[in-house]
């Protein structure tokens, strides 16, 4: 269940993750691919390991506590004792130690991996596919993309003859780092410069989850409104890209630039801007010199250097 | 809330509670919760949990920023962050994105 609006369950088998068939076969025949699957459940066993510790340590402190008591008490009473416990655990904590690892994975392999959010209709899917499709001689690029139902985005995406790999979340309203690993898992990666993950179109609750991405770029399109961003602060706070999309309808909409623009930066100083329209290709161009700048410094990096 | 309940009952069943009294969490200004959404998903998971009388007790964290210019850390109700010193916006938050749980009262 998401912490933020209370949707879902995270159960597994809520959740589906589908490569098409063509990579699904491919799948198949890299057992090595599959077994990352059964490597993450290996991993789940370990981060209980802590917990055990704990629980170690709790029955060691029960003998103090029955000293304590006065031989007359019964063991009950003693324990209906009003206690105290600190915790002080994130919530997200088990997230944020998969997205990570994900990093980890991701760094190692030098692979670019962008984290793409919007409201539903702001021009995700036509967006990326448009990037993938004309990086494609520079850059080859796979696409995650998370749906509550259908596979309808990934076919759009599968046209570009990209790989993709579609998770179905359910009713569960945003991407987890988990569900991530799971889709890498069912991706060829052979040769990947470029993953582009797609988020449930949500401006709210996708904002918690880290995924593991080294950039995270919003979506907003000039048909959403000016103040968007000052709506949903959270999302755009958090944003190292903010693309405004379907710029190509700016006239027909009467969007104000110079108001939608101070409007960003009030919420994100930092955040680089983009204006594009994957209908006329405007604005293309410079997202894509951007990301093969983005992609030639992971290739290059030391995997355990600093932050870029 | 499910990892959140899931949390708690990890830690209420290793200190051997038989029941959760008070569950304190400390939820940023920006960390996009609604504490009423929390509280809905709360007593909707906790029947039949140790916690299932449980009341949530919400600390809230204010948003604190950084200005670098300024080289000051100031706090802002307003999600919209502009240095009171120099009015330029800034992005670097210290703290009001946190969503923890702080501790259990249990019995």
């Amino acid at each position: 269940m998401c912490e933020n609006c209370g949707c879902g369950s995270t159960a597994e088998d809520t959740i589906s993750v589908s490569a098409g068939h063509d990579a699904r076969e491919h799948a198949d025949e890299h057992e090595h691919e599959r077994g990352h699957g059964h490597h993450h459940d290996h991993e789940h066993e370990h981060d209980h390991d802590p917990g055990h510790d704990h629980s170690h340590e709790a029955s060691h402190s029960h003998p103090h506590s029955h000293e304590t008591a006065s031989p007359d008490s019964s063991p009950a009473e003693g324990a209906e004792a009003r206690r105290t416990v600190e915790v002080r655990r994130a919530i997200l904590d088990q997230n944020d130690r998969l997205a990570e690892r994900n990093r980890g994975f991701f760094r190692a392999r030098g692979l670019l991996v962008l984290n793409v959010l919007s409201a539903p209709g702001s021009g995700k899917t036509s967006f990326l596919r448009e990037t993938v499709r004309t990086l494609a001689p520079q850059l080859k690029a796979g696409v995650i993309v998370g749906d509550l139902a259908t596979d309808n985005d990934a076919q759009r995406l599968r046209e570009t003859g990209a790989p993709v790999v579609q998770i179905t979340t359910g009713t569960i309203c945003h991407l987890e780092a988990r569900m991530v690993a799971r889709a890498v898992g069912q991706l060829d990666l052979e040769g990947l410069e470029l993953l582009l993950i797609e988020n449930v179109g949500n401006l709210v609750c996708p904002a918690a989850y880290d995924l593991g991405e080294d950039l995270r770029v919003v979506l907003l399109s000039v048909t959403e409104g000016e103040d968007k961003p000052l709506k949903y602060p959270p999302m755009f706070q958090g944003a190292d890209v903010v693309v405004t999309s379907k710029i190509d309808l700016a006239g027909a909409c009467g969007y104000d630039r110079d108001l939608a623009l101070a409007n960003l930066r009030r919420i994100a100083p930092r955040a680089r801007l983009f204006e594009t329209s994957a209908r006329t290709g405007q604005g293309m161009e410079d997202w894509r010199k951007f990301l093969a700048g983005q992609s030639a410094e992971r290739k290059t990096r030391d995997p355990l250097g600093p932050e870029l | 809330m499910e990892s959140a309940l899931s949390l708690v009952l990890d830690q209420a069943r290793q200190a051997g509670a038989r029941q959760v009294l008070v569950i304190r969490l400390r939820i940023g200004a920006l960390s996009g919760v609604a504490p009423d959404a929390l509280q809905f998903a709360f007593e909707a998971l906790a029947p039949g949990t140790l916690a299932e009388k449980a009341e949530l007790a919400i600390e809230p964290v204010p948003a604190r920023f950084w200005c670098a210019d300024c080289r000051r850390e100031f706090v802002s109700d307003d999600l919209f962050a502009e240095c009171p010193g120099c009015g330029r916006p800034t992005g670097e938050l210290r703290a009001g994105r946190e969503l923890e749980v702080a501790s259990l009262e249990i019995e």
